[in-house]
């Protein structure tokens, strides 16, 4: 089974190298939301829970425009159903799906950290940089895991591009609360890591409940 | 000594009353459900008498 | 396929219903003492918090009603499971509602972000708005009966994850000095809580009860339509190959 999600994967990433539709939309998407920020909170630069929260609410919104194009491949080229009547374990296509989905935000996050950094972060990265990337991997598995679960869910629906944002952002609402109050103090000056170990591990519960229900969940969708 | 009814006690009364609203309009609403089964089923008999001869 | 029954049950259920309630209203006007900061305007939380409880587990019960519909594969779970949210959905809104009205007469403003119940209640009930449009936008019955399952399992699990998560953040950002949901509660406002929830519970399996038997009355009565009309037809079409010169 891993050999056929490893497969799946390939192509998905074969895919969106030749036509760059995921990824480059996220990081434009992610840079435009800092400029409409930076007029509407009127500021040049932010710090501590400001800079937080902007960092993670983009994060968020970039992660619906992900999972709203994780099908979409299949979708238009009618490929679904060749990938259902194939042999292959639903759960592989589900694994390949979040696997696509949490490269994308790393890739994603490559991008966008050092641009809010050199945009819009008052006291600059500097040596909390390790425990950011921790916070972001860890939450990154999380918003793979419920995302690929929220795409296939609402794939075939007539009402797909309402439902993805309204019934991913509640789900990923732990998630802003976690990774904006762990990366808070981290982007404040002076900078600490003030209870990273507590919401680490809430984030790591979190990943861990979600993985598993789609584990379990995912081969009655796509069920056609 | 303080009026029950305005101040605190209004707040009280009108939380209550949102949730005998609650109550009655979902139990109407389960109502108005049962009576349409009721006219359907009653439809449902005649279809059946006509069909027997 | 069984065919299960839905109101069986339902008057002792109602009896008891009328009973816990009459109780637990007796309690809380009679019996329970005024508490000493909020006053008398603190009763409501006898409404609010049974209100909050009895729905969010009935948001968790239907996660696990949607696990055994996929399961045995028995549309009727799926049945039961769009109840207990629908109703829980209801409830959702009188908990919004009477915190809402808690929070303007106890502190002066209509919301209070310093609740954990209160704020998780309002991310559990924006996701599950999202219920409805997408039960209602699959056509075929199978389809929909299986995502709505699994929609209610994966909202299921995020219920208690919620409110842990949005607790530990009203920790950080408000340091609670008092609890008002729980912590030292004062026996006779425990009893009377208790009795409340107890009420509450009872009137929601009540509701569900009822809902549950009013939509299966009607989903057996289509089904019974469409049968009759399809033996018409075949009849009427009996008759013409009858009487036509062979």
């Amino acid at each position: 089974m891993t050999r056929a999600a490893a497969a799946i994967l390939c192509k998905d990433l074969r895919i969106e190298l030749r036509t760059r539709e995921s990824v480059p939309a996220m990081a434009l998407f992610a840079l435009t939301v800092y400029i409409l920020l930076h007029f509407g909170l009127d500021r040049d630069t932010l710090d501590g829970d400001l800079a937080s929260g902007v960092l993670w609410v983009t994060l968020l919104l970039a992660t619906v425009l992900a999972v709203n194009r994780l099908f979409a491949n299949e979708r238009e080229d009618g490929a679904l159903d060749g990938l259902l009547l194939a042999p292959v374990d639903r759960t592989a296509v589900y694994l390949a799906k979040a696997a696509a989905l949490f490269l994308y935000l790393v890739l994603l996050e490559l991008v966008a950290v050092p641009a809010f950094a050199l945009l819009l972060l008052a006291p600059g990265l500097g040596g909390a940089l390790p425990e950011l990337l921790a916070v972001l991997l860890v939450a990154d598995l999380g918003l793979a895991a419920i995302g690929a679960l929220v795409a296939a869910l609402a794939a075939e629906t007539r009402v797909r591009e309402l439902v993805v944002p309204l019934f991913l952002l509640p789900l990923l609402v732990p998630v802003i609360i976690a990774g904006a109050s762990a990366t808070e103090p981290l982007l404040a000056a002076p900078q600490e890591a003030d209870g990273l170990g507590g919401w680490l591990a809430f984030l790591a519960l979190y990943d861990t409940v979600f993985v598993l229900v789609s584990l379990a969940v995912f081969d009655f969708l796509l069920d056609d | 000594m303080p009026d029950p009814v305005s101040g605190a006690g209004a707040y009280v009364a009108a939380a209550y009353i949102v949730f005998v609203t609650l109550v009655v309009v979902y139990v109407a609403i389960i109502g108005s459900k049962v009576a349409r089964i009721e006219r359907e089923l009653d439809a449902l008999a005649r279809l059946v008498e006509e069909r027997e001869p | 396929m069984t065919r299960p029954v839905f109101g069986r049950g339902l008057r002792p259920l109602a009896i008891t219903t009328a009973l816990a309630t009459a109780a637990a209203g007796a309690l809380v006007f009679f019996y329970a003492p005024i508490e000493a900061d909020q006053g008398f305007s603190q009763k409501i939380f006898y409404i609010h918090v049974p209100m909050a409880i009895v729905a969010l587990l009935g948001f968790v019960a239907a996660g696990v009603m949607g696990i055994r519909h996929l399961r045995s594969r028995d549309r009727s779970w799926d049945l039961r499971s769009y109840v207990a949210i629908h109703l829980s959905i209801i409830l959702g809104v009188g908990v919004l509602v009477t915190g809402s009205i808690w929070a303007k007469a106890s502190w002066g403003h209509w919301w209070r972000w310093e609740e954990p119940v209160l704020v998780s209640f309002l991310i559990v009930f924006l996701l599950y708005c999202v219920y409805f449009p997408l039960r209602f936008s699959i056509e075929d019955p199978d389809r929909q009966a299986r995502y709505s399952s699994v929609f209610a399992i994966t909202a299921g699990a995020f219920v208690p994850l919620n409110f842990v998560a949005v607790r530990l953040a009203e920790q950080v950002l408000h340091p609670r000095v008092f609890s008002q949901t729980g912590g030292d509660l004062p026996g006779e406002m425990f009893l009377t809580l208790l009795v409340s929830l107890v009420a509450m519970a009872l009137l929601f399996v009540t509701l569900w009860k009822l809902e549950l038997s009013a939509k299966h009355a009607a989903q057996q009565l289509k089904r019974l339509r469409a049968r009759l009309e399809l033996q018409a037809e075949r009849r009427a079409e009996e008759r013409v190959s009858v009487g036509s010169p062979s």
